[in-house]
C-alpha cells in the first residue's frame, strides 16, 4: 500500500514556484476546520463542493428509495400519503439543487483553472463565501421537515396556487433556502465566466479551450440568465402567501398558469444547465480511452451553444396541457424538436469519435459509454413527449418520470462519476481502484436501467406519477423498479469505498496518468499541488 | 490568509469589467421577471387567450343572424375558496346562432348567516372564441353584496359576433366566485355596486 496521506501540498515546493514578490501569498493556512471554512483555493473549494454533493446525492437517494419503498406494493403500507408528498418533493429538490449542480461546480472548480493553465479563480474568497452559502441553504431546507406541517409537499416545480394557497407555512423557509442556493449558484457562475474570459493561459484562444471549459462558460450564461428568474418567481411566491398580493391568485386577478409560464422560463433552462458540463466531461474521456482526437470539436462548440440558445424558445413543452393556442403549442412542439438536432451532433460526434479508436475499458471510459447510450434513449422519449398531441397522453405519467431520470441518472450523474473517475489520479495521486469501480459500474448500470426502464411501460399504460398508491395492474413494473431502485442506490457505497480508498493509497500515478490525455491539467504533477500555474504556461496546440 | 497574487493590473480590471457586466445581466433578468408580469397580462389580453374576456359592458354588433349554424353555449358555475354562497344557472347549455343576442339568468345565494360581498370571474373557452363573445350585461362587470340567506338572480346578456371563426362549435363560459374582503368592498363605495333589493 502507499503512504496514507492525503494529498498535502508543500508549501516549499510552490513557493518556489512562485516568482519573488509574492512574499504574501503563502502563509500557513490555518488548521484544522478554520482551513476549510477560510480557504481560497480553488482545489479545495472544489473538493468541498464535491464532497457536499456527494452527502446530499446520498440524502436525495433515501428519500427516492423511501418512495420506492412505499411504491413497492400496491396499497398504502409504510407511510403516510403527506409524507410520500413531502418524500418526492424533497428528493427532487436535494438532486436537481444540492447534488448535481454543486458537483458540477465543484469539478469546474478543480478543474477549469487547472485545463486553462490559471492559478486559481478570477474571485477566491467570492468562491468561498458561494460554497459555504450551500450547506446554510440545505440545511435549512431539510429542516422544514421537522416543522409543524412539514416540508414542502408540492413537487420540485412547485406549482402556485400548490405552493401559495395550499402550502405548509414552513414554505417561507423553503423559499429562502432556494433564494441562497440560488445566490450561491449566480456567484459561482459570474466567478466562472470571469476566470474563463481573462485568465486562460497566454496562446490559449477560445476555440483551443477544452470542452469542459466551454460547456460550463455557456452553462454560467444560462445560469446567469434564469436564476434571477428563479429568484422572481419565488419572491413573487413569497409575497402572495406573506403580503397579500395575488400574483398568482386568479380571486385577485393573477393568474397560476403564470407561475408555470416563469417557472419553465427558468425550468428548461435549468435541465441544459444539469447537462451541458456533462457533455464536456464526456467529450474529455471519449478521445482519451478511444486514442483519438475528438471528432468535430468545433461543431460540439457551436452545438452546445445552439442548445442552450434553444432552451429559452421552448419552456412551454411542459405546459402543453394547460390549454395553450394551437399556434404555441405548434411552436413549442417544433422548436423542441428542433434541440434533438444539436444534441444528435453531439452524439454523432462522440461515436465517429470512437469509430476505429483503440478503445479500452477504465471506469471512466465506462461511464462515458453507459452516458452516450443511456442519455440517448433519455433523449428519444424526450421527443416523444415534444409531440404536443401524444404529451396529453404521457403528461404526468411515470413515462416523464423515465424520461428525466434517464437524462439525469445515467445522463448527469454517470457523467459526473465518469469525471470523478477520470480526475481522481490528479485529485489524489493514485489510481481507484480498477475491480471495485468495475463492480460499482456495472451494478449502477443495471440497477438504473432495473429502475427506470419499467416506468416507461407504466408510464404508457397511464400511472400517474406523484402518487403513492396505484391500480393493481402496475405492480410488476413498480417491483422490479424499487428492486433496481435499492441495487442501485447500496452500489453507489461501493463508490464511496473507491473514492476513500483512492484518497488514502493505491496504484501511485503519474502527472500523465491516462496516455493519450490532452488537457493543460495533465501537465501538472499527480497529485496536483495546492498552488499551480503560478506562472502562467505557455499554451502548446496540438499537433493534429 | 493565504492568498494568490494574481495577474497583472491589466487583468484585475479586465475580471472587474466581466463581473459588472455580468452583474448587470443578472439585474436585468431579475426586473426581466417582474415585468413579465404585466406583460402577460397584455399578451393575453391582445390576443383573446387565456379566456381572459372584456371587463365592462360591449354593445351589440347590429349584424344579421347567421341562420346557417348554431353554436352550443354552455354555463359551468364554480365557487373559489372562502365564499358560502352558490351560484346557478337556470341552463346548463343553449344553442345560438352567431349575432343573436340571448339571455341567461344565473342565481346567486347567499348560504351563511352574515353579509358577504363577492365577485364572479368569468373565463371563456376555446380562446379563439374570446374576442368574439360581446357581454351587454353581466352580474361579472360587478361586485355583488348578498345579505344571510338572501337569494339573487342576475342576468347574462351576450351574443357571439358573426365573425367567430368557422371551426367553433361551442362556447364554454365558466365562472368562478371569489370573496371580496368586506373592507376593501366598502372602500370602493363609489363603485357601482348591484345590491340585491335592486332586482
Amino acid at each position: 500500500m502507499a503512504p496514507k496521506v492525503p494529498p498535502q501540498p508543500s508549501l516549499e515546493q510552490s513557493s518556489t514556484a512562485t516568482a519573488a514578490g509574492h512574499g504574501l501569498a503563502h502563509a500557513a493556512p490555518p488548521k484544522g476546520i478554520l482551513r476549510w471554512l477560510l480557504t481560497t483555493n480553488h482545489k479545495e473549494i472544489g473538493s468541498l463542493y464535491l464532497i457536499f454533493s456527494l452527502i446530499m446525492f446520498f440524502i436525495g437517494g433515501i428519500f427516492a428509495l423511501v418512495v420506492r419503498a412505499e411504491l413497492y406494493q400496491p396499497g398504502m403500507q409504510l407511510i403516510q400519503p403527506e409524507f410520500f408528498n413531502q418524500m418526492t418533493t424533497m428528493h427532487g429538490l436535494i438532486m436537481v439543487f444540492a447534488a448535481v449542480m454543486p458537483a458540477f461546480t465543484g469539478l469546474a472548480n478543480w478543474m477549469i483553472p487547472l485545463q486553462i493553465g490559471a492559478p486559481d479563480m478570477a474571485l477566491p474568497r467570492l468562491n468561498n463565501f458561494s460554497f459555504w452559502l450551500l450547506p446554510v441553504a440545505f440545511i435549512l431546507l431539510l429542516s422544514t421537515l421537522f416543522m409543524p406541517g412539514g416540508g414542502p409537499n408540492f413537487g420540485w416545480t412547485f406549482y402556485a396556487p400548490l405552493s401559495t394557497t395550499y402550502a405548509p407555512p414552513s414554505t417561507t423557509i423553503f423559499i429562502l433556502s432556494l433564494h441562497i442556493a440560488g445566490i450561491s449558484s449566480i456567484l459561482g457562475a459570474i466567478n466562472i465566466i470571469a476566470t474563463i474570459l481573462n485568465m486562460r493561459a497566454p496562446g490559449m484562444r477560445m476555440m483551443d479551450m477544452p470542452l469542459f471549459v466551454w460547456t460550463w462558460l455557456i452553462t454560467s450564461f444560462l445560469l446567469i440568465a434564469v436564476m434571477p428568474v428563479l429568484a422572481g418567481v419565488i419572491t413573487m411566491m413569497l409575497m402572495d402567501i406573506n403580503f397579500g398580493t395575488s400574483f398568482f391568485d386568479a380571486a385577485g386577478g393573477g393568474d397560476p398558469v403564470l407561475f408555470q409560464h416563469l417557472f419553465w422560463f427558468f425550468g428548461h433552462p435549468e435541465v441544459y444547465i444539469m447537462i451541458l458540463p456533462a457533455f464536456g466531461i464526456v467529450s474529455a474521456i471519449i478521445p482519451t480511452f478511444a486514442r483519438k482526437p475528438l471528432f468535430g470539436y468545433a461543431s460540439m462548440v457551436y452545438a452546445t451553444a445552439s442548445i442552450a440558445i434553444l432552451s429559452f424558445l421552448v419552456w412551454a413543452h411542459h405546459m402543453f396541457v394547460v390549454g395553450l393556442p394551437l399556434a404555441a403549442t405548434l411552436f413549442f412542439m417544433y422548436t423542441t424538436m428542433l434541440i434533438a438536432v444539436p444534441t444528435g451532433v453531439k452524439v454523432f460526434n462522440w461515436i465517429t469519435t470512437l469509430f476505429r479508436g483503440s478503445i479500452s475499458f477504465e471506469p471512466p471510459m465506462l461511464f462515458a459509454l453507459a452516458f452516450v447510450v443511456l442519455f440517448t434513449i433519455g433523449g428519444f422519449s424526450g421527443l416523444m413527449l415534444a409531440i404536443a398531441p401524444a404529451d396529453f397522453q404521457y403528461h404526468d405519467t411515470y413515462f416523464v418520470v423515465a424520461h428525466f431520470h434517464y437524462v439525469l441518472v445515467p445522463g448527469a450523474v454517470f457523467a459526473i462519476m465518469a469525471g470523478v473517475y477520470y480526475w481522481l489520479p490528479k485529485w489524489t495521486g493514485h489510481y481507484p481502484h480498477e475491480r471495485l469501480a468495475q463492480w460499482h459500474f456495472w451494478l449502477s448500470v443495471i440497477g438504473v436501467n432495473l429502475t427506470f426502464f419499467p416506468m416507461h411501460f407504466s408510464g404508457l399504460a397511464g400511472m400517474p406519477r406523484r402518487i403513492p398508491d396505484y391500480a393493481l395492474q402496475f405492480a410488476d413494473f413498480n417491483l422490479v423498479s424499487s428492486l433496481g431502485a435499492f441495487l442501485f442506490g447500496f452500489s453507489q457505497l461501493l463508490f464511496v469505498a473507491v473514492v476513500i480508498l483512492c484518497v488514502r493509497g493505491g496504484r501511485k500515478a503519474p502527472a500523465q496518468a491516462w496516455d493519450y490525455a490532452e488537457d493543460l491539467e495533465w501537465t501538472v504533477p499527480s497529485p496536483a499541488p495546492l498552488h499551480t500555474f503560478e506562472t502562467p504556461p505557455t499554451y502548446q496546440r496540438p499537433a493534429h | 490568509m493565504s492568498r494568490i497574487e494574481m495577474g497583472n493590473d491589466d487583468q484585475r480590471s479586465a475580471i472587474r469589467r466581466t463581473v459588472w457586466r455580468s452583474v448587470a445581466a443578472l439585474v436585468g433578468m431579475f426586473a426581466f421577471a417582474f415585468a413579465l408580469v404585466p406583460l402577460y397580462d397584455v399578451f393575453c389580453e391582445v390576443t383573446g387567450i387565456n379566456g381572459k374576456v372584456e371587463t365592462s359592458a360591449q354593445a351589440l354588433v347590429n349584424e344579421e343572424i347567421d341562420d346557417s349554424r348554431y353554436v352550443t353555449v354552455q354555463f359551468i358555475t364554480r365557487n373559489g375558496s372562502g365564499l358560502p354562497w352558490r351560484m346557478d344557472v337556470e341552463t346548463r347549455q343553449i344553442r345560438v346562432h352567431p349575432g343573436q343576442s340571448a339571455e341567461v339568468n344565473f342565481t346567486f345565494n347567499n348560504q351563511s348567516d352574515g353579509v358577504s360581498w363577492g365577485r364572479a370571474v368569468p373565463s371563456v373557452s376555446p380562446s379563439s372564441a374570446t374576442r368574439h363573445l360581446r357581454k351587454v350585461s353581466c352580474f361579472c362587470f360587478d361586485e355583488q353584496r348578498l345579505e344571510a340567506g338572501e337569494r339573487l338572480e342576475l342576468p347574462l346578456v351576450f351574443q357571439l359576433a358573426r365573425d367567430l371563426p368557422e371551426e367553433v362549435n361551442s362556447v364554454t363560459l365558466v365562472y368562478t366566485l371569489y370573496p371580496v374582503e368586506t373592507r376593501k368592498a366598502q372602500l370602493q363605495a363609489g363603485a357601482k355596486v348591484l345590491e340585491g333589493d335592486e332586482v
